[in-house]
């Protein structure tokens, strides 16, 4: 066993910004303690926004309109591309347009239960208070949400949660939601206030004196390696899933410029804490890229269920009714299918274990419609989840309409991310980080809708109102060059690692090792998780992390268009993340949220969380590569939402 | 307002659509006038020396005429013209052809080009032929078009060239009308099947109707 | 499977490209048309070679970045986008011919990758609803008709792929400019703007190098989401509106 695992613990993480007081009136302090910066000011100041998604597209572009200077990345060739366009299933807002009981105060609430008590109470009021300004902002930005006869927007019910409260354009929200920000951003590079770089990607962070003043990037067109400066910089960067190779991320989401972040002094805080969504399409063989996701709100009207029978090889229509397991109605009657993600997610795995799962490998559940189309009719289904099911269809070759839909968990969301304060900014002076990037609002399990909602809360209204209170108060940072020996210095050492990759000339693909690194993931560190089985990751990553450097083939040049080499130079990141998820894994004794640890669970099976040891967030401090980091813990302390075993039997 | 129709793809292929639209009216007088032909030298001749006189004695002997004749000219410049520049733009909007090649829209839509071309000069010489008489077969008589058009389509390339323009021309509008109701503006989901009906039938009953005077000639029904 | 490939390979944006030939096997039915494409490029970097650039990212037919004309045909033979076709539309021993978008607003950067920017000025050119952060009133202050609001997703599903442009003969822009200006111009919120967003919009597209519209219906036929060809009609009828309203004013 390497010395990894025998991390010290440092001084203990304290978010200083968060004010005291009734939790509902943090935010309005807040805003009133930030310093302001005077309006003429503000565009002298200039803010690297990296990552175009929900988070960044509405940062870059709200940050523009108070005057701020927005030099803006992404690594596609647009930015409404950005990943978040995938999301299907809607958005949450405490709206009680239903009037079903919801309130800022439930939403709230349900956040902090459904994150299994792992997130800071603040931080989800204030995502709660946001929800509401948000479909405002969405709507007027003319963003087609569903709408009823009336003319009135439609919600839905989500998983997780008893109230309707979720809004949602068909099974595109994250797509229309993504499309309002990227307009709101187009109109800002139109007006000037925006410089947007597309195909460019971050592959260094600057910190100069201390504070993060710019980035390296590599123009993904050219190859060319350039520096830029800021008075601050913004990491929108999205989630890191793609570690485990098969995820719902897009291809290239990837975590190289959080990590980097990590490595250049950014506490990187619940590394472990990564969300298994349980309706995915299972895969079909050893060719399969990504996974597809399907949207969650399925499980409003689909029935999941398994043979009561192991090994039962019998198509589904000719199992008969008594000989079927409605699992999740059966274990937990008063949530039924609308259980959260990560119960539902391992219930699957605990039926499929139990042989009893079905399709190819016997790595699936059924989803079964029948009853709804007979509820509803089929043109009601049609209507509600008519694209999916073409999806489904697509992909499978089956029609959904006649055979139930076989689904399976697989990583969708990571709620952990770089340590924030409550004004988002990390451990670095001058570096925030905004949307799934962040760990900071989601604790161990994020509910459904709510990704969206976060996303979009700090970029339109948290951040824009928080940066202000940094920049005001160094209103005078000397200009940074690219003379000064630190950007030198991240320079030299982006184009050595590209130099390396490309030199090695071994005989394997970057492809073998992120797929070889996914394996391993899912199977030690993926839905549960066992000290022993976290040590043997622990134990096989350096190793494949050595053969990285030694075999790694990655043909053609670093001065021109090269997706081998951008993909080598996300794999070194992510054999380095890896690491940092098993040790965070392993350290975490306890079950909670999408973290599941064998040796710490109920007698009958569910979870079992341990609050007197693991009430805190674990926020990590970097030391070299493949040497002990330093755990700094934030305790966690509930005066509203007073931990219980989560129950939604 | 007339620069920006001018300078944009949309406001020119308005131009083209305004312009057909008119050429198009003019089309179905026309055709009505033609069929005249069947029911004799008397009646036909009648009424293309009406053509000159209408609206006297508001109007002098053959304003009418000139007025219809310069807006005409004016539609069909301005059709051409746009056609001539929409087209450069398309064909360097795509300089590029796919190596995998396959054909593609209908026939009406793909001849477009060509069936406008072909009918442009079938304009020209059915002008020279039929209005002055330029390169008229046979002796050409003022005032006397009856004759002058049993004349033309006595000859047999009078009627392959006529006859080849007319299903151009059925082509051409059943493309042309359908797409100038889009490109104005007015055709729309519950209107499309109206309007394709419209545009299939005006195409064949202008062909049908103009095809018939040579085929009339032909067969001797008209001499 | 096995298949015989015929892509576009092309250095960079100045080289000059040509077809090039590859042989893959063993392709299963239930492979997407991009993971066949991956078993070529790990053939490849194992045989020294340079492997194919493609876009593509979410592999779920949503962000737009995949872009293939495949024999022929933009996305290929179904009505999706290429990362959604699965390889069950083919047969064993098929010769597929692989090409990038062909519009000169659309240059290629490398192989099968083209520059999609001029979309994004496009939109910049006024498709948005101005709305500064903070300065929405109450979601439920206006209320849209239901028809209008399906109307406007409808055309909002757009993901700017490109598609349109690749089948068009024209290489036109008109339906993905048409969707936004749809989209937007239905909607109250979209009202103040509605005349300057169209001749804003139009104005750029042309200005792009875009061919212009001979309704040959390519565009929509392409497809992957489905936005219909009476959207560009509905896009005309607004900008004949507005150059009217502004010829008055």
């Amino acid at each position: 066993m390497t010395d990894y695992v025998n991390y010290t613990t440092g001084e203990p993480a304290v978010d200083g910004k968060a004010p005291a007081g009734p939790v509902h009136e943090r935010w309005d302090k807040r805003r009133f303690e930030a310093k302001l910066v005077n309006p003429a000011n503000r565009r002298k100041h200039t803010v690297i926004v990296v990552g175009t998604g929900l988070a960044g597209g509405s940062a870059g572009a709200t940050l523009a309109e108070q005057g701020y200077h927005v030099v803006q990345f992404c690594y596609q060739d647009s930015p409404r591309r950005a990943h978040s366009i995938a999301a299907q299933g809607g958005i949450n807002a405490a709206k009680n347009y239903r009037n079903d009981g919801d309130s800022v105060h439930r939403l709230f609430y349900d956040t902090v239960k459904g994150g299994d008590f792992r997130a800071r109470e603040s931080n989800v009021h204030r995502l709660a208070q946001i929800s509401v300004e948000i479909i405002d902002q969405c709507v007027a930005q003319g963003v087609p949400f569903a709408r009823e006869y009336g003319g009135l927007l439609d919600t839905r019910s989500f998983g997780g949660v008893q109230v309707s409260r979720t809004f949602y354009a068909r099974g595109q929200t994250g797509q229309q939601l993504l499309l309002g920000a990227y307009q709101a951003l187009s109109r800002q590079i139109a007006a000037g206030n925006v410089e947007m770089h597309p195909r460019t990607e971050m592959l260094d962070l600057i910190v100069v004196d201390g504070r993060a003043r710019g980035i390296v990037a590599r123009d993904l067109i050219t190859g060319r390696i350039d520096t830029y400066f800021a008075d601050a910089v913004v990491l929108a960067s999205g989630g890191y899933g793609n570690v485990f190779y098969l995820s719902t991320n897009a291809m290239n989401s990837n975590a190289t410029a959080v990590w980097r972040a990590h490595r250049r002094g950014a506490h990187f805080a619940n590394p472990c804490f990564t969300q298994i969504h349980p309706t995915c399409i299972p895969r079909t063989g050893d060719h399969q890229s990504k996974l597809t996701l399907m949207s969650e709100s399925l499980r409003n009207d689909g029935r999941i269920w398994v043979p009561k029978a192991q090994g039962d090889t019998r198509p589904p229509n000719q199992i008969p009714e008594d000989e079927r397991d409605y699992y999740l109605e059966r274990i937990y009657p008063s949530f039924g299918n609308l259980v959260p993600r990560d119960i539902a997610s391992r219930a699957a795995k605990n039926v499929c274990d139990e042989g009893r799962g079905v399709g190819p490998g016997g790595q699936g559940v059924y989803l079964d419609f029948a009853d709804a189309i007979r509820r509803m009719g089929r043109k009601a289904v049609e209507a509600r989840y008519g694209n999916l099911f073409d999806m489904y269809q697509r992909i499978t070759d089956e029609d959904p309409y006649e055979v139930p839909m076989r689904i399976y968990p697989a990583v969708h969301y990571t709620m952990g991310g770089l340590w924030v304060d409550y004004d988002l900014q990390t451990t670095v002076p001058g570096l925030f980080a905004i949307g799934e990037a962040n760990f900071s609002d989601h604790g161990a399990n994020r509910l459904g809708a709510s990704a969206l909602m976060q996303g979009l809360a700090d970029g339109y209204f948290v951040l824009p109102a928080t940066i202000n209170d940094y920049l005001a108060r160094n209103p005078h940072q000397s200009p940074v060059t690219a003379e000064h020996p630190a950007v030198q210095e991240a320079l030299a050492e982006t184009e050595d690692r590209l130099h390396l990759l490309l030199a090695v000339d071994g005989d394997r693909t970057p492809d073998s090792f992120h797929r070889e690194l996914g394996e391993l993931m899912w199977e030690f560190c993926g839905m549960s998780r066992t000290d022993s089985g976290l040590r043997k990751a622990l134990e096989r990553i350096p190793q494949i992390r050595e053969e990285f450097w030694r075999r790694i083939k990655v043909p053609g040049t670093g001065e021109e268009f090269n997706q081998s080499l951008e993909k080598a130079n996300r794999i070194v990141d992510y054999l380095e993340l890896a690491e940092l998820m098993c040790l965070d894994a392993l350290h975490r004794a306890e079950s909670c949220g999408g973290h599941f640890r064998e040796e710490s669970q109920t007698p009958d099976g569910e979870a079992a969380r341990k609050d007197d040891e693991f009430a805190y967030a674990a926020a990590w401090e970097f030391t070299g590569t493949g040497k002990a980091p330093v755990l700094h813990k934030e305790d966690l302390v509930f005066e509203y939402v007073h931990p219980t075993q989560r129950s939604y039997a | 307002m007339a620069r920006t129709v001018w300078d944009s793809t949309v406001g020119k292929k308005a131009v083209m659509a305004v312009s057909g639209v008119i050429m198009l009216m003019y089309l179905v007088v026309h055709v009505i006038g033609n069929l005249k032909i069947f029911f004799g030298a008397g009646e036909f001749n009648h009424y293309a020396h009406w053509l000159r006189t209408v609206g006297e004695p508001f109007m002098h002997y053959e304003w009418t005429l000139w007025l219809v004749r310069i807006v005409l000219v004016v539609a069909v410049a301005a059709h051409a013209t746009s056609a001539y520049q929409l087209s450069r733009r398309d064909i360097k909007a795509r300089p590029d052809k796919y190596v995998h090649r396959k054909p593609r829209a209908s026939y009406a839509t793909r001849t477009m080009r060509w069936g406008g071309v072909i009918l442009g000069l079938f304009i020209v010489w059915h002008i020279l032929d039929l209005t002055t008489g330029t390169v008229h077969s046979g002796g050409f008589q003022e005032g006397h078009p009856y004759q002058n058009v049993v004349d033309t389509f006595s000859t047999w390339y009078g009627n392959v060239v006529y006859i080849v323009a007319m299903l151009a021309l059925g082509l051409h509008v059943r493309h042309g009308f359908w797409s100038a109701a889009q490109t104005l503006g007015v055709g729309s989901r519950t209107r499309d099947r109206a309007l394709k009906t419209v545009a299939d039938v005006l195409a064949l009953l202008l062909t049908a109707g103009f095809v018939a005077v040579p085929v009339g000639v032909m067969t001797g029904v008209v001499s | 499977m096995k298949l015989t490939l015929r892509v576009w390979r092309q250095k960079n944006a100045d080289a000059e490209g040509a077809m090039s030939t590859y042989e893959v096997d063993a392709i299963s039915p239930d492979m997407s048309f991009l993971e066949m494409l991956d078993v070529l490029n790990e053939q490849l970097i194992l045989a020294g070679e340079e492997p194919v650039a493609f876009d593509h990212d979410c592999r779920e037919g949503i962000c737009g970045a995949c872009s293939l004309v495949i024999n022929g045909d933009a996305h290929g033979p179904e009505r999706t986008t290429t990362c959604q076709l699965h390889m069950r539309s083919f047969r064993d021993g098929d010769t597929i011919d692989i090409e990038p978008w062909r519009a000169s607003a659309f240059p290629v950067i490398k192989d099968l990758v083209v520059d999609r920017s001029a979309f994004d000025r496009i939109i910049q050119a006024g498709g948005y609803i101005t709305a500064p952060t903070g300065s929405a009133p109450e979601a439920h202050a206006t209320a849209v008709p239901k028809a209008d609001a399906d109307l406007a997703f409808e055309h909002a599903e757009c993901i700017g792929c490109g598609a349109c442009v690749a089948a068009c003969p024209n290489g036109a822009a008109m339906l993905f400019t048409s969707a936004k200006v749809n989209h937007l111009n239905v909607l109250p919120q979209g009202a103040p703007e509605r005349e300057t967003r169209v001749l804003d919009m139009v104005a750029q597209m042309d200005a792009e190098g875009f061919g212009g519209c001979t309704l040959t219906g390519e565009c929509a036929t392409a497809c992957p989401k489905g936005i219909p060809l009476v959207s560009i009609t509905g896009m005309n009828k607004e900008w004949l509106r507005a150059t009217r309203k502004a010829g008055k004013r």
